[in-house]
């Protein structure tokens, strides 16, 4: 066999093994909407930790940490502070939205913008706009699955065609047991992850340069100043790390983490999750070790994304590069699964159904969301085989976009004054000032990340319009549903 | 509405930020590297492993109240 063939076969049966465990998962359980999209909200603390956990570690996260440090060096420390910093934030506010998706039951981002805010409108432009994010995060994903299974198969296996097969694969485990299946294909990619963070952060280190000490102390001679801000860059400075941790620290915005965060069984769930959260940071420390290793072993590559696999393929046998390439093919699988899950059930429930259909009932709902899944997943499938460089602008867009969405959500909980006028023009607003700094080439912008600029403009104008309309009733103070 | 959190546990939660971004100028460097490591990522993961302990407190104070 040669090495092409037998680091494949590891991959493709790790992805078999994980789309079985995906289909196998809600056997017996009657899949309704609520089963579909919150797993019933029955999950424990661990299957929490997983999940959320299971969505924050994408391939962005291993390719792109990697990637980033080889390319752009000490910025990327940033990544490792926000996915600290965010659980503190979302340590307060968690358990909260919890409470209030069990009691009005809401299943999506939308649901608690229509709950609170009362207004259609701005559910479903909320929801329109989460979608949008959610497809180019997704698109990342496919594209890192691609990029993996090529390098991996000595580009036996062509990106495009590895893309189509694993996101039919995707798509299909969506369809048959919604994010219970997610879950439980999580467990199995958490374990490899961290066996694969082991083997990589340190098994590189110690192979070329005897431990990872000499590898750092060999970096720094090589790279004077390449471990600090800016790095490799010109504009990643102090203030745009200060700016971007803040703005990227609001992930609870992601339409993804309201609908992990109401699987829960209890809000404390959600609060003891945050806490222990960091931890999960760690292995991703070991990523970047790699990274640095990497910067050394394979100079050169005008893709950063692939220097972590170059790396490791020039390194390890065959077999190791199978593991770890399934490692991260489930990686990408995971993460897409929510993401498609979460962006059919927002198209379905919160843009579909009140402008559609307004008398639809829960199970029309579920099916028009299962046919979103096609269509949501063709469209992400077109973006990956039709990358554009324009698309890496689009995800920082997505990060910065999502975080338009902190004013209503905190404000919704904080704020009584606050209005849905007030919070539609806001997010407009800043949308477009993020899009507009972004797009012409200014993110960062005066040494701050573009996002918040989008920000400060979107706060600015929910507190003018909400203090010049009038008072609105808060869905919140209304009775439960149930 | 959220349930104001007592100032003790805001005061807290706010090390994490204080330690890991808003002071980023006093310990970007790479000298002096600890256990091999350079100093800003040893900073990094020293206030990343302590984090759980500082919010593990905060939970044990809003539990209480």
């Amino acid at each position: 066999m040669t090495p092409g063939t037998v680091a494949l076969s590891i991959i493709f049966g790790i992805m078999g093994l994980g789309s079985a465990i995906g289909f196998l998962a809600a056997n017996k359980r009657k899949l309704n909407l609520e089963e579909w999209a919150v797993a019933g909200r029955g999950l424990g603390l661990i299957l929490v930790w997983i999940l959320l956990a299971g969505e924050t570690f994408t391939t962005f996260s291993v390719l792109g940490i990697s990637g980033w440090i080889y390319a752009k060096g000490g910025p990327t420390l940033y990544v490792l502070i926000y996915l600290t910093t965010g659980q503190v934030l979302i340590f307060f506010l968690g358990p909260l939205l919890w409470e209030l998706g069990a009691r009005f039951r809401l299943q999506t981002l939308g649901d608690f913008f229509a709950q609170r805010y009362g207004s259609r409108l701005l559910a479903a432009t909320v929801s329109l706009a989460g979608v949008v994010f959610l497809m180019v995060y997704l698109q990342l994903q496919l594209t890192g699955l691609g990029i993996i299974v090529e390098v991996a198969s000595f580009e036996r296996v062509g990106r495009n065609p590895a893309m189509i097969v694993s996101t039919a694969v995707i798509a299909c485990f969506v369809l048959s047991s919604g994010v219970r299946g997610v879950v439980w294909v999580s467990v199995l990619k958490d374990f490899l992850l961290v066996g694969v963070a082991v083997i990589v952060g340190i098994g590189l280190p110690y192979l070329h340069f005897g431990g990872i000490g000499p590898m750092f102390a060999a970096l720094i001679k090589a790279r004077p100043g390449f471990l600090t801000m800016p790095g490799g860059t010109a504009t990643l400075t102090h203030s745009w790390f200060i700016s971007t941790i803040l703005v990227d620290s609001l992930m609870f915005c992601w339409p993804h983490f309201f609908a992990s965060a109401f699987t829960a069984k209890n809000g404390d769930t959600i609060r003891r999750n945050a806490v222990i959260m960091p931890f999960y940071v760690l292995p991703l420390a070991l990523i970047l070790f790699a990274g640095c290793a990497a910067i050394l072993i394979s100079p050169g590559l005008r893709n950063g994304d692939l220097a972590l696999l170059t790396a490791v393929r020039a390194t390890f046998p065959p077999w190791v590069l199978g593991i770890i390439g399934g490692a991260g093919a489930l990686t990408a699988m995971v993460p897409a699964a929510i993401q498609i899950l979460t962006a059919a059930t927002l198209l379905a429930k919160n843009v579909y159904r009140p402008y559609v259909d307004p008398g639809m009932t829960e199970e029309r709902v579920a099916r028009v969301a299962r046919i979103a899944v096609g269509g949501i997943t063709v469209g992400a499938l077109y973006l990956a085989l039709n990358t554009s460089p324009t698309l890496v602008g689009l995800l920082i867009l997505g990060y910065s976009g999502v975080a338009q969405f902190g004013p209503g959500i905190v404000l919704g909980v904080t704020w009584r004054r606050v209005t849905s006028t007030g919070i539609l023009a806001g997010l407009l607003c800043g949308l477009a000032l993020a899009a507009a700094l972004s797009f012409t080439g200014r993110d960062p912008y005066l040494g701050l990340n573009a996002g918040l600029f989008g920000l400060g403009l979107n706060v600015a104008v929910v507190v003018a319009v909400s203090l010049l309309g009038s008072r609105q009733p808060n869905g919140f103070a209304a009775p439960s549903a149930s | 509405m959220l349930k104001k959190p007592s100032t003790l546990s805001v005061l807290l939660s706010l090390v994490p930020f204080t330690a890991m971004c808003f002071t980023v100028s006093l310990w970007d460097r790479v000298e002096p590297t600890v256990l091999g490591l350079p100093f800003n990522l040893a900073w990094i993961l020293f206030w990343l492993v302590l984090t759980p302990g500082i919010m593990w407190t905060v939970y044990g104070i809003e539990r209480r109240r």
